[in-house]
């Protein structure tokens, strides 16, 4: 049938593939706006992602790398990739999937059918941690808590924590996550709208965390989202894409939509913000928050506690407003620290959203 | 003309999820053709039950939404303007759902 359409489109005149001048085109990358066909788009879509892991040097030989799996179609297609990538070109690692069980009814426990099937398609041992275990509160039944008003700020923050402690159960070297560049040129966009000149400075890393215990790194920060999607349905990759259902993260929505009107004008306008961002350079003279550890759990934080100790806290005690927006922390008598904090420190307070996953 | 129309991503959320939809449209008077433009006007009316904004922006689909003739990207092929013939395969995919 795939030889049948070929014949067709040379008679009719229907494009063929301008690599291989062979096969029916069968897409238009937006990264070049060449016409490829399937078999050529497979092969560039794979080498230019061996290329930024072997360019940025993002694994060593024997490294043991967790990947950040939500069932979705990015962090699927990375364990598909990287998965083949590992054998093809003889990288050495010891892959392993690393999900997060959120607690939420109809969502999560859906999406993770999804990485139970993936754990058995590409052979890569599955761990999975649940907020219920790690902080002893469910999202859903944190919703029943406090509503859905600042539920994603628990979720992004726990989650963002949860994946870090997974990732020492599994003693890996490394995470990988499955952020592509539309989705860092919307992370770009949104630290400029909000000012977060810190996390500006390091949302276009394509590795993080190197002084702290697991780095973390992005292997698709060039791969295009269209690419992953087509791939994933050319591929027939088995992955989940449902909203989560407590998520209606509307700010983040309307960044993502003027990113895909971008791209519809001009498809390299994504590449062209990620370089913006990566050429940022805050002044030496600004100060930055500093990194510390929380003084509860050794988590990294810039505060006395961190973010999800302030946030636990909360709900622990009842009190679940603690930590949200601009008031600060506890002091010592458990009193709400309402002092407005000065310049730089207000800054790490925001959050990243789902994104800083 | 008989089309099959394939919604994913999340897409068939708006049309009672199901995913695959074999369709008859009738042409209008007088059309001999039958182009994506006016199968999106078609399928806005007919097969999405809500929140058509998901789906469609203005005349054409919403950016973000990949579409697919016969498994070729519709960015080939002229997009609104893509000629349908009998028994061809439409796939919409979201690609603004998680990740």
């Amino acid at each position: 049938m795939e030889e049948a359409a070929d014949a067709k489109a040379r008679k009719t005149g229907v494009r063929l593939c301008c690599l291989c001048d062979q096969r029916r085109a069968a897409l238009k990358r937006p990264k070049t706006l060449e016409q490829i066909c399937r078999e050529c788009f497979y092969k560039v879509f794979e080498e230019e992602i061996h290329q930024v892991i072997v360019e940025n040097q993002l694994f060593k030989p024997g490294d043991r790398v967790a990947i950040g799996a939500s069932g979705g179609k990015d962090s699927t297609v990375l364990a598909y990739v990287l998965s083949e990538l590992n054998h093809r070109h003889n990288y050495g690692l010891d892959l392993f999937l690393l999900s997060v069980d959120e607690g939420i009814t109809g969502y999560r426990d859906d999406s993770l059918e999804t990485v139970k099937r993936n754990e058995i398609q590409y052979g890569l041992p599955l761990k999975i941690v649940s907020y219920k275990d790690l902080y002893g509160w469910t999202m859903d039944e944190i919703v029943k808590m406090i509503g859905l008003k600042n539920n994603c700020t628990f979720c992004g923050v726990f989650r963002r924590q949860a994946l870090d402690r997974g990732a020492a159960l599994l003693k890996v070297d490394k995470v990988a996550t499955g952020h592509n560049a539309d989705d860092i040129a919307e992370t770009v966009l949104l630290n400029i709208l909000r000012g977060d000149i810190a996390r500006l400075s390091r949302c276009t890393s394509i590795t993080t965390g190197e002084d702290g215990p697991i780095p973390r790194c992005k292997p698709f920060k060039y791969t295009y989202e269209k690419e992953i999607v087509m791939y994933a349905y050319f591929k027939r990759l088995d992955y989940f894409s449902t909203e989560c259902i407590y998520s209606p993260n509307a700010y983040r929505g309307f960044a993502r939509e003027f990113i895909k009107d971008l791209e519809s004008i001009r498809p390299r306008a994504i590449l062209d913000i990620i370089k913006s961002g990566e050429d940022f350079r805050i002044s030496t003279n600004t100060k930055m928050p500093e990194q510390g550890t929380c003084e509860r759990c050794g988590y990294i934080s810039s505060q006395k506690w961190c973010k999800a100790c302030v946030l636990l806290e909360g709900l622990n005690r009842g009190l679940p407003k603690l930590g949200i927006g601009r008031s600060r922390g506890l002091d010592n008598d458990g009193r709400k620290d309402v002092k407005h904090s000065t310049g730089t420190k207000n800054i790490e307070s925001k959050q990243c959203g789902t994104l800083d996953f | 003309m008989q089309l099959t129309l394939e919604f994913g991503g999340g897409l068939e959320l708006l049309c009672d999820s199901v995913k695959i939809h074999n369709i008859n449209v009738q042409l209008k008077n007088g059309e001999e053709k039958l182009t994506m433009r006016d199968l999106l006007a078609w399928v806005r009316t007919n097969l999405v039950r809500e929140r058509p904004e998901m789906f469609m922006k203005g005349d054409s689909v919403r950016p973000g939404v990949l579409v697919l003739v016969n498994d070729c990207d519709w960015e080939l092929s002229g997009q609104l303007d893509t000629t349908l013939e009998e028994k061809d395969v439409v796939v919409f995919i979201s690609t603004l759902h998680g990740g």
